[in-house]
């Protein structure tokens, strides 16, 4: 577990084999460890690109979360923009941001119990996704906080399977991500 | 009018002559056979090397010696592999540099094909930018783009790994002439708020260094700095990698800094009120102890590399930005300085450190590189290895010309020398004189082949003391002289060596013959080597022991015993 706070650094790519190795280098050869990654088909915005009439496909989006310090962070950013292949890289820490992420738990639901898990359920606003004889697939979504909350509800009842999806966000207004 | 079906091979080398290539430096393997067979009906000249590392290094002399990009083609597998330690030379020293590497046929990409290797995920860490090139029609892009990123910004080596279906198949594809890369920003002029910050620091100091390093000799920005310098009444110390940016012969410059610089400009930096790094990047040969560098002292960073700010020192202000150009827009901000005590100090210091060496006791290497600057040194090209002799060569090779001191700085590769001098002599026509230790002239040795084959004005300059002498020199000092993998028993007699491969040599052991041997040299109109039997158990000083304070430099052998050093090698 990360004993500083994590960082969420958005990235605007090009979509070029070995895009994602290269990224990853920059945090490996530096010793950090990547919390969570998403990268995703991108749509590069207006604000994004200065004019540039980007072609279908030619953009991906990135979100990483990772732990260390600021003066590290700060380095890995800089060596990151300098990547060809990277369009920019911003540290969204300390800034006014919509975060999201999605996570589907398996559980292990007897009859006894399944009333007080779709109660948590609900509560979260959580959506079943799989009903069956002896589990149950809850999907959820929200800031990762609230997953995590979520998460440690339903451990009592027993989780077979968790898989979270990571975390995107976006700026607040007109902010660029 | 459709663009005549060619081959890829015979693309890439087309792509290749519109970028003005003359010289590509390579050796063959089956994956590369079709852009070799290509060249048969090219002007571009192939130089085909020894081994794959010799090609890289003789690519980045000539990028050095020239600021065009060297060209460096290979095949797959182990070819490509021996070219890793030539683009982490050119990566860290900022050398634009193309790597072509033939590659096993799109297919069989990583089936283990023979001679298959992972090139560009070998190489990631080492590249300004890659290609593995899926599309033979991607070519004419691909190469223009790659010519680039190569040239342009901050200068780096770019490979280009090329299938050889791709390149044995047919190609449609038009020349290209622009390049979108949206990712890629190059700074141009400086920020004018920046700048005018920068110039009220400046105006404000009374004992200013100018600290000048690889950028300012790459974007050519050695006049305009030499004019902000006598504009200033500032003096100028220089890197390993800035020397010849601007002449080291100038009253007012004090020659190199660092772990072993001149003493007088390690003791301008120690007591100094301002040091504004122009295309220099503080690194650890530089700072010593950073906590202890430049304390006091306001700091200004000019770089073209904005990740290069904050990296190791947090300065006052940064100018992201070509350095001839921020320097330019700088100088009608500026005025003189009041800074007659700083020379008072400045020259005082020169006095009272000269370099120095002891002239008794054998034939010193110092004598010998002291001499080759005299008797016409700086009017050739010096390129040099790694180690004491590279030191030293620094110090009493003073560089007075553009471009024409070349030495593997960042990496820090041993057999860099003599391959290097051949590409900057071929490069340029001019002579060149390799000045390597006996350890690292073994490592790229066989290239005496190609510098005899292809008639270079390269002469070698053997620093011989039969040991790698820099580590018994930390042996010495920090390890109780305790000698271990140091001592080089078993040389070769370098003399016989180089005869033969058809290289006309002469030993100097006494100081008594040195003119006489390196006029001999100079004279050859081919290549030559001068083996010089040194003193064996001599040291570099001044010295700041590795990750120690400018305070703590030694100008002379310690009567004391010394701690181990805690800085990075």
């Amino acid at each position: 577990m990360p004993t500083t706070p994590l960082h969420t650094i958005s990235l605007l790519v090009r979509n070029k084999p070995g895009v994602l190795v290269r990224i990853s280098l920059v945090f490996s050869r530096r010793g950090y460890n990547i919390e969570s990654l998403v990268v995703s088909p991108g749509f590069a915005g207006s604000s994004n690109l200065d004019g540039y009439e980007a072609e279908p496909g030619e953009f991906s989006r990135m979100t990483i979360t990772c732990s260390g310090d600021p003066q590290t962070l700060e380095q890995i950013i800089k060596q990151l923009e300098k990547l060809i292949d990277v369009v920019h890289a911003i540290d969204h820490t300390g800034q006014a941001v919509i975060e999201s992420e999605i996570a589907l738990l398996k559980i292990q639901a007897a009859m006894n119990s399944r009333t007080e898990i779709l109660q948590v359920a609900e509560n979260f606003k959580a959506k079943v996704v799989d009903y069956g004889v002896e589990s149950l697939i809850l999907r959820v979504a929200g800031e990762s906080d609230k997953i995590d909350a979520f998460v440690g509800l339903l451990k009592p009842y027993g989780i077979v399977e968790l898989v979270r999806s990571g975390k995107i966000l976006m700026a607040r207004g007109l902010g660029t991500t | 009018m459709a663009p005549k079906t060619t081959t890829g091979g015979v693309k890439v080398i087309q792509c290749l002559e519109r970028e003005g290539v003359e010289v590509i430096y390579g050796y063959s393997g089956g994956a590369a056979m079709p852009i070799f067979d290509a060249l048969i009906d090219s002007k571009i000249k192939l130089v085909l090397v020894r081994h794959e590392q010799g090609a890289t290094h003789m690519a980045d002399g000539y990028a050095r010696a020239t600021g065009k990009p060297g060209v460096v083609l290979v095949t797959s597998g182990p070819g490509a592999t021996n070219c890793v330690t030539g683009l982490l030379t050119a990566l860290m020293d900022s050398v634009p540099m193309i790597v072509l590497t033939g590659q096993t046929i799109s297919p069989m990409l990583g089936k283990d094909a023979f001679q298959e290797a992972d090139v560009t995920g070998i190489t990631y860490p080492v590249v300004k930018h890659s290609y593995l090139v899926k599309n033979a029609n991607d070519i004419p892009r691909i190469m223009k783009e790659a010519w680039h990123i190569a040239t342009t910004g901050r200068p780096g080596p770019v490979l280009i790994d090329l299938p050889k279906d791709i390149t044995q198949g047919p190609c449609t594809a038009d020349f290209v002439d622009t390049v979108r890369l949206p990712g890629y920003k190059v700074p141009g002029r400086g920020n004018p708020e920046a700048l005018k910050k920068a110039a009220g620091l400046l105006m404000k100091s009374k004992k200013p260094v100018l600290y000048v390093g690889h950028g300012a000799l790459i974007s050519n920005a050695g006049r305009a700095i030499m004019q902000f310098a006598e504009k200033l009444g500032a003096p100028i110390v220089n890197t390993l990698l800035g020397k010849g940016a601007c002449p080291e012969d100038s009253p007012i410059h004090l020659g190199m800094l660092g772990m072993h610089g001149t003493a007088y400009a390690n003791k301008a930096i120690q007591n100094c009120d301002l040091i504004m790094a122009i295309g220099a990047r503080w690194d650890d040969r530089i700072t010593g102890k950073v906590s202890e560098f430049c304390k006091d002292a306001a700091k200004i960073h000019v770089d073209i590399d904005i990740a290069e700010f904050n990296k190791i020192i947090r300065p006052d202000v940064c100018i992201a930005g070509d350095a001839k150009l921020v320097i330019e827009d700088l100088i009608p901000l500026v005025g003189k300085l009041d800074t007659a005590e700083w020379w008072k100090d400045l020259n005082g210091w020169r006095k009272q450190y000269p370099l120095k060496y002891a002239k008794k006791g054998g034939l010193r290497a110092e004598y010998v590189l002291d001499r080759l600057d005299q008797v016409g040194g700086r009017d050739c090209i010096i390129t040099t290895d790694v180690g004491q002799h590279q030191m030293w060569a620094a110090q009493f090779c003073r560089t007075t010309k553009h471009r024409h001191w070349i030495s593997s700085g960042g990496a820090g590769t041993m057999g860099f020398g003599f391959p290097s001098a051949i590409g900057a002599s071929m490069a340029t026509g001019k002579p060149s004189w390799a000045i390597v230790g006996d350890g690292g002239f073994q490592m790229t040795l066989c290239e005496l082949a190609t510098a005899f084959l292809q008639k270079v004005p390269v002469k070698i300059l053997v620093i011989n003391n039969h040991y790698l002498g820099m580590i018994r020199q930390w042996q010495e000092l920090f390890f109780d002289n305790r000698l271990m993998g140091s001592d080089l028993e078993g040389n070769p007699d370098f003399v016989k060596l180089a005869a033969a491969y058809g290289v006309p040599g002469k030993n100097v052991t006494r100081a008594g013959d040195v003119d006489k041997v390196l006029k001999w040299a100079m004279a050859q109109t081919g290549p030559c080597l001068v083996n010089a039997e040194v003193v064996k158990e001599d040291n570099v000083f001044p010295m700041i022991p590795a990750g120690a304070g400018y305070a703590q430099m030694l100008t002379e052998r310690p009567k004391v015993k010394m701690e181990k050093p805690t800085g990075s090698t």
